[in-house]
C-alpha cells in the first residue's frame, strides 16, 4: 500500500508543462537530449563547412569541425558574378524585395479575410470557410502546368509580380487567423460598432492589435516559404536580372561539384538558413501562442 | 463523402441571418479571394479539365476523355513500376513515421521545464527552416561518392566497408536518404500545433484522471492528452500529408537528376514535372496531377474520420 502510494505520487510529480526541475524529468531528457543533438549535428556541419579555408575543406581525410576560421568564402561569394554578369547581391536584393512584399501584403489580405470571416456576416461566409479548410490539403506542386498556363494568359511570364502574386493567399495562413480572431469576444466589437467605429476602424484598432501573435505566425510561414523557393525563378522568370538567392544557391550547388565552389555554396546555405533562424527565435513564443488555436474542429 | 456535399449543400440552404448580413465584408475578403482563385482555384479546375485533353502546349487542346488516366494505369511503365511504389515507400515511412515522430517529441518536450523546452525545441525545428532543397550542399558533402565524403570516410575508417560508397547515385541507397534528409526536417508547422496544445491541456484534466484510476504516463496520454488535443492532432496530419505527397525537390537535389538514377527516387510530383516540362505532354501531366490532389484529399478524409469530431 505504502509502495503504491509512493510510486503514484512520483509519476504525477511530473505534470505536463513543469514549472521546477524535478529528477523524474531526467528520463525524459536522456531520450531528448541525443535526438536534438542528431537534429543540431548537419546544421554544425555547415556552420563550419561555411567557415573553412581552401585547405580544410579538402583536407584528406575530411573534419567536420573548423579549425581556422575564415570568412573567405563568403568574400568569394559576393565577389562572385553570375553567367550574364550579375553580381551575388543582385540576386540577394531581389529576394530581399520580394519577401517583404509578400510578408506585407499576405499578412494584410489575410487578418483582413480573417476579420470577415471571424465576425462579419455574408452571403458566400460558410462555403469560402469550407473551401479554405479543404484547401490545407493543396498540394502547390501537383498544379505547376495549369498555374504555368495561367500565369502565361495573364502575361506575368518574366515579370517581377509573379513572385509575389502566387504567395499572396496562404490557407494555412488565413486558417489560423481566423481560429484566432474567433477568440476575441464577439461583444468587444459590438461595444465597439455601439461607440460609432466603423469596420475598418474596429479592424485597425482593436482586432490587429489583438491577433499580432497570428499575424507573426503568418510572417514566419510566408517568410520561409518564400525566402526559400527557387521555383519561381526557374519556372518563371527568364530574365537573370530578376531571378532571386534561392534560385542561385541552386546553381551554385549544381555546378560546383568543380570543387572550389563547395566553400561558396555552404557559405550560400548559411546566407539562406540564418535569416529563417533569426525570425524564428524571435518570433517563437508568439508562433507556439497561435498554435494552441489551431486545431480543426 | 455523401456527408460531405450534404454539407456543402447546407451552406447553400442556410438563409437564416439575411438581414444581418453585412456588404462591408466582401471588400474585406476581396483581395484573398481574389488570389485564391487565380492561384489556386482555377488551377485545380484547370488541371482537371486539361486531364481529359491531349495537349503539347503548341496546338489547341484535343479531347480525349479517359485516354490519360486509361495510359497512366496501363501503358506508363515507370509509374507503375517506380513512381507508385517509390512514392508509397516514401509516403508510408515520412507521413506515419514523421507524425508519430513530432508527436511523441512534442510530449517528451511537454514533460521537461520551459527553458529547456525552449532550446530543444527550437533545434528539433530548426532543420524544417532548411526546407530540404537549400541544404542539398551539405548532403552532397556528407555522402558524397568518393573517399572525401565524410560518411565515406568515417564508414571505412571503422572498417564497415572497403571501398567508397556512391550513395547518392545508387539504386539501393537513395530512397533510404531521401526518407532520412525529410525526417530530419518534418518537425515543422504540425510539431509545433501539437507542442501547443499539449502545453494548453487543462490540468484539471490529468488531476480528474489521477482520480479515476489513471496509472502512468502512457495511459495519461492515451486516455488525456491525445482525446483533448484531437483538433491539434488533425491539423499536424493534414500539415504531414500535404508535405509528404507534395515533396518533391529533394530526391532530384540529391542526385542532380530528373528522372533520378534508375528511376530510384522517383516520386509523383518528379513524374508530372518531367510529363510537362521535359516532355510537353500537358494533359497527360495534368491527369498525374488529378490523381495527386485525389491521392491527397483521400488520404486526408480519412484522417479527418480518425480525429475529427463526432458531429462533423
Amino acid at each position: 500500500m505504502m509502495m503504491k502510494k509512493k510510486r503514484r505520487s512520483k509519476f504525477q510529480a511530473t505534470k505536463i508543462n513543469p514549472s521546477r526541475f524535478h529528477p523524474v524529468q531526467i528520463r525524459y531528457l536522456l531520450v531528448l537530449l541525443p535526438i536534438s543533438l542528431v537534429m543540431l549535428l548537419p546544421l554544425l556541419f555547415i556552420f563550419n563547412h561555411a567557415l573553412k579555408p581552401f585547405e580544410e575543406l579538402f583536407a584528406f581525410p575530411p573534419r567536420f569541425l573548423v579549425k581556422n576560421p575564415t570568412l573567405v568564402n563568403f568574400r568569394n561569394l559576393f565577389a562572385l558574378t553570375g553567367t550574364s554578369g550579375i553580381p551575388m547581391s543582385r540576386y540577394l536584393f531581389n529576394s530581399l524585395i520580394v519577401t517583404i512584399l509578400v510578408i506585407v501584403i499576405s499578412i494584410l489580405i489575410s487578418t483582413m479575410a480573417g476579420y470577415a470571416l471571424s465576425k462579419l456576416n455574408f452571403k458566400g461566409k460558410r462555403l469560402l470557410n469550407e473551401i479554405n479548410t479543404i484547401a490545407l490539403m493543396f498540394v502547390g506542386v501537383a498544379v505547376t502546368i495549369p498555374r504555368y498556363l495561367i500565369i502565361e494568359k495573364l502575361g506575368l511570364i518574366d515579370s517581377f509580380w509573379i513572385h509575389v502574386l502566387p504567395y499572396l493567399a496562404i490557407p494555412v495562413g488565413l486558417f489560423l487567423v481566423k481560429q484566432f480572431i474567433d477568440q476575441i469576444p464577439s461583444d468587444l466589437i459590438d461595444a465597439a460598432r455601439i461607440d460609432g467605429a466603423n469596420d475598418w476602424q474596429i479592424y485597425r484598432k482593436i482586432v490587429v492589435p489583438l491577433i499580432k501573435p497570428a499575424i507573426a505566425t503568418i510572417m514566419i510561414l510566408s517568410f520561409q516559404t518564400v525566402w526559400n523557393s527557387a521555383d519561381t525563378s526557374a519556372t518563371y522568370i527568364n530574365t537573370d536580372s530578376l531571378k532571386t538567392f534561392a534560385f542561385y544557391m541552386g546553381t551554385l550547388t549544381t555546378n560546383t561539384n568543380a570543387v572550389a565552389g563547395q566553400g561558396m555554396a555552404a557559405a550560400a546555405s548559411l546566407i539562406m538558413f540564418v535569416p529563417n533562424l533569426i525570425i524564428f527565435i524571435i518570433l517563437q513564443s508568439k508562433v507556439i501562442d497561435t498554435m494552441a488555436h489551431s486545431g480543426i474542429k | 463523402m455523401k456527408r460531405f456535399f450534404s454539407k456543402i449543400a447546407s451552406i447553400f440552404k442556410s438563409k437564416k441571418t439575411v438581414r444581418d448580413r453585412n456588404p462591408i465584408a466582401y471588400a474585406f475578403v476581396f483581395p484573398y479571394v481574389l488570389m485564391f482563385l487565380i492561384f489556386i482555384v482555377i488551377p485545380v479546375v484547370a488541371a482537371i479539365m486539361l486531364a481529359f485533353t491531349y495537349f503539347d502546349t503548341v496546338r489547341a487542346p484535343t479531347l480525349v476523355g479517359f485516354e490519360n488516366f486509361i495510359n497512366i494505369l496501363t501503358n506508363d511503365q515507370e509509374f507503375m513500376q517506380y513512381v507508385i511504389p517509390n512514392t508509397l515507400k516514401y509516403a508510408i515511412i515520412v507521413g506515419p513515421g514523421g507524425y508519430i515522430l513530432s508527436f511523441l517529441l512534442a510530449w517528451l518536450l511537454a514533460q521537461v521545464t520551459p527553458k529547456v523546452r525552449t532550446v530543444l525545441a527550437l533545434i528539433i525545428y530548426s532543420p524544417s527552416l532548411t526546407a530540404g532543397v537549400t541544404m542539398a550542399v551539405l548532403w552532397k558533402v556528407i555522402f558524397a561518392g568518393d573517399e572525401t565524403g565524410y560518411l565515406n570516410m568515417f564508414l571505412l575508417n571503422l572498417g564497415f566497408i572497403n571501398e567508397p560508397i556512391a550513395w547518392l547515385t545508387s539504386k539501393e541507397y537513395l530512397m533510404p536518404i531521401m526518407i532520412g534528409v525529410t525526417l530530419w526536417s518534418s518537425m515543422g508547422v504540425g510539431f509545433l500545433a501539437m507542442l501547443a496544445g499539449i502545453l494548453n491541456v487543462n490540468q484539471d484534466l490529468y488531476e480528474a484522471g489521477y482520480i479515476d484510476g489513471i496509472k502512468n504516463k502512457f495511459q495519461e496520454m492515451i486516455y488525456i492528452t491525445i482525446p483533448t488535443i484531437k483538433p491539434q492532432m488533425l491539423f499536424g496530419a493534414v500539415m504531414a500529408i500535404v508535405g509528404t505527397f507534395g515533396a518533391s525537390g529533394i530526391g532530384v537535389a540529391l542526385s542532380g537528376s530528373n528522372p533520378t538514377p534508375q528511376y530510384a527516387g522517383q516520386l509523383i510530383v518528379n513524374h508530372i514535372e518531367f510529363f510537362g516540362f521535359t516532355k510537353y505532354e500537358m494533359g497527360y501531366a495534368a491527369a498525374l496531377s488529378v490523381i495527386l490532389l485525389l491521392i491527397v484529399y483521400f488520404v486526408s478524409r480519412f484522417a479527418f474520420r480518425l480525429f475529427g469530431s463526432k458531429d462533423e
